[in-house]
């Protein structure tokens, strides 16, 4: 009982650290892409640059066709991976990011790595809204997935 | 032309709108054995004859974090009926074994990876919880958030129906 109720408070103590600063919510709608919107480009016309900015065993399971796994935004060495992969990207072109690992409001890797391209100066950039998860929101939508 | 075919048949096949492994085990489904080797270096089994929740959790995921205590309680009343065995998603295992540590969970923690997800339906989003009983059948699951008491009134359900 003890044990349980040093974890409540240590759970407790340790939220606000959980809670990025600057976490996906606070994306502006403006910079946001539905689900069915990203699904529709794909069936054509011009295939945006896609990074799957979450953790390496979910993009591993199932991806969007073309997307680049680019590092989890939370980490540094996935905001250092993220630069890697933002090089050879031209700035203007449409640029979109996707995580999915959890509940929207609790993902902790979209918004730092937006936060880090639009601050490379990228123009062209949306962030995949995916209010529960990349399996319930993609992939059990019928939208298409590469699977691994 | 033939490679050109070759690389539309493949790209067919791994470019599919339907969701083949997206929907995680039914009820009713067995559960997949498997043993891993625990974060205190102890093997670790699906556990059969017993009622069993199976957490896939990772530490960057809030809401499983929330839960952990909670899991822990459920853990403690009900010593001996059940037992929870929790699934690390992490990419890393010292990122979930830090965690671990920091709150003293309490029940046995393996790591997880493609062919585990892959076995329980895809764990494409967490947290992801397995209600498995006592035949080894999954009773229910959880993906996602889920409401508070819905686990307690889960397990005390298969509890009763298990006498």
């Amino acid at each position: 009982m003890i044990r349980a109720l040093f974890a409540a408070l240590m759970v407790l103590v340790a939220l606000p650290a959980l809670a990025q600063p600057g976490s996906a919510p606070t994306i502006p709608q403006s910079d946001l892409i539905q689900p069915a919107e990203l699904a529709n480009m794909l069936k054509s016309g011009p295939k945006p640059t896609i990074l799957q900015v979450g953790f390496k065993v979910m993009y591993d399971e199932a991806h969007i066709p073309g997307a680049v796994y680019a590092g989890p935004g939370s980490k540094d060495e996935g905001i250092v991976a993220l630069k890697d992969a933002a090089g050879s990207i031209d700035k203007g072109q449409q640029v979109i990011l996707y995580c999915g690992c959890c509940p929207w409001d609790h993902c902790p890797n979209v918004a730092a790595a937006w936060r880090t391209l639009r601050d490379l100066g990228f123009s062209n950039l949306k962030v995949l809204y995916i209010p529960k998860n990349f399996g319930a929101d993609w992939v059990e939508k019928g939208y298409p997935v590469v699977k691994g | 032309m033939r490679a050109n075919h070759c690389t539309a048949v493949l790209a067919l096949l791994l470019t599919s709108t339907l969701p083949v492994f997206a929907n995680p085990l039914a009820p009713g489904t067995q559960a997949p054995a498997f043993t891993r080797s625990g974060f205190d270096g102890r093997p670790v089994s699906l556990p059969r004859g017993k009622l069993v929740l199976l957490d896939f959790w990772a530490s960057w995921c809030a809401p499983c974090i929330v839960e952990l205590p909670h899991l822990m309680a459920l853990q403690k009343r009900y010593a001996g009926k059940l037992q929870i065995v929790g699934v690390s998603m992490d990419d890393k295992q010292k990122s979930a074994a830090d965690v671990v540590a920091q709150y003293h969970v309490s029940y046995p923690i393996v790591m997880g990876d493609l062919a585990l997800a892959k076995s329980f339906g895809g764990v494409l989003g967490l947290p992801e919880v397995f209600l498995i009983g006592t035949d080894g059948k999954v009773i229910r699951n959880w993906r996602g958030d889920f409401k508070a008491g819905e686990l307690d009134a889960a397990i005390a359900a298969a509890l009763k129906q298990s006498r």
